[in-house]
């Protein structure tokens, strides 16, 4: 039995690595003879299909001329899939697929449910059509079970690698947007930290924070922590190296909004208070920077 | 390499433009000792903004620097830190205590110009 293996994938694909279908095994006549089948009968097989879909009440989130739309690609690519042997193709309209349909709420199950009924329904109608001759079905069902399989699995994980790729990319946004870094006043920066930081945050709101101090030429920076429910002991190493960095870019940093508990863990992991500037809230922060770069806030005068 | 040191007044202006060897290092720090002696100079700043890397031993000799002017009543300032080299040394524990810093050269004569309220 000759097995070839799938030329390596490149990196960001962590496609397993499957052997290409036994070719032995299934003799081309009869994989020829399988695609004819699937292609003749295309316009029928296809609605059977849709109607097993609409039957299970599958994606529900689409009309259904956007169903059909979709099914007929799925069928031609998945019979092309059977008869070329390879499966590049497939998991290329895969993906393609899921890009579109991830952001109309189309789940997993829905995808991986509507593969396997068209997977039955190819099933069935080679049932009906070689019921007479058993061996001639076994050979047939030989050649097509496990290149259905194979494109089952190909559907379902190219799916949901497309809904991992979407869930890193929004993860990314909302880390981008968590942490800004704000300009209130000439040469003084807030930077407010809400949620949870782990170092990988910890170190991206630090890069993004020593290059907005160069952008804006900052001599003060407030950090408040007011909405950090906790840090550990490596994040608050973190923020004292902050501190550290931007001193050596000639700014000085005012940490405000401390609470309790992370103000115990300050102590507890012995960090050099005397090296960190820290104020109440940010209310007292801000004041406190305007005091250090001499603006004064006064009222203006009443009009009347 | 020789470190151009440029006289401001009574500052001293050293702009490193490229990575320094050891002994470029302490080539640089003798000879603005030497500088301060006979200008008689009241600061130094030291322009950084071309290393793209810092490591142990040029912090040391910076340090090292800034504590010998100060024997001689000069003040120091570290100019030019890029942000990915500041990120660097704090990560090495390389902070530059006691030595102090400015953005760029424009602050860092703003910032020795206020203490000393000079017009230079």
């Amino acid at each position: 039995m000759a097995k070839r293996e799938s030329p390596p994938r490149g990196a960001g694909s962590k496609e397993p690595n499957y052997p290409e279908l036994p070719r032995n095994e299934a003799p081309p006549e009869l994989l020829r003879e399988l695609v004819a089948h699937l292609r003749q009968n295309r316009t029928h097989l296809r609605e059977e299909w849709l109607r097993r879909i609409s039957e299970t009440r599958l994606l529900t989130a689409m009309t259904k001329e956007e169903i059909f739309a979709e099914a007929t690609s799925v069928y031609d690519s998945y019979v092309e899939a059977l008869e070329t042997g390879t499966f590049e193709a497939l998991q290329a309209y895969a993906r393609n697929l899921s890009e579109r349909i991830i952001p109309r709420g189309v789940e997993t199950h829905e995808v991986i449910g509507i593969v396997l009924l068209l997977r039955d329904v190819l099933a069935r109608s080679l049932f009906a059509k070689y019921q007479a001759d058993s061996e001639k079905l076994n050979r047939i069902l030989d050649a097509y079970e496990p290149a259905a399989n194979r494109i089952a699995n190909t559907v379902a994980v190219g799916f949901v690698q497309e809904r991992e790729r979407v869930i890193r990319q929004q993860q990314e946004a909302i880390r981008e947007l968590s942490t800004p870094v704000l300009q209130v006043r000439e040469r003084l920066l807030i930077l407010p930290i809400i949620g949870v930081i782990d170092p990988q945050r910890a170190r991206q709101l630090t890069e993004q924070l020593l290059r907005g101090i160069r952008t804006n030429r900052a001599k003060v920076v407030v950090i408040d922590i007011t909405g950090v429910a906790a840090m550990d002991v490596t994040v608050a190493n973190h923020l004292v190296q902050t501190v550290e960095a931007s001193r050596l870019l000639g700014a000085t940093v005012i940490v405000t909004g401390l609470s309790p508990e992370i103000a115990q863990t300050l102590v507890t992991i012995g960090v050099d208070l005397g090296k960190m500037n820290t104020v109440g809230d940010l209310q007292g922060g801000i004041e406190q920077a305007e005091k250090l770069l001499g603006y004064k806030v006064v009222p203006v005068s009443d009009p009347r | 390499m020789e470190v151009p040191i440029l006289k401001q007044g009574e500052f001293l202006i050293a702009t490193i433009q490229a990575a320094l060897s050891d002994a470029d290092l302490e080539h640089l720090r003798l000879a603005l000792v030497q500088r301060v002696v006979r200008f008689r100079s009241r600061a130094v700043i030291v322009d950084v903004t071309a290393m793209d890397v810092m490591d142990s031993f040029a912090s040391r000799t910076l340090r090292e620097i800034a504590l010998m002017i100060r024997l001689r009543g000069a003040e120091t300032v570290i100019v030019g830190i890029q942000p990915e080299v500041a990120f660097a040394m704090v990560q090495l524990g390389l902070t530059l205590e006691g030595v102090g810093t400015a953005l760029d050269l424009e602050e860092g004569l703003a910032y020795l110009n206020q203490k000393f309220k000079n017009i230079n």
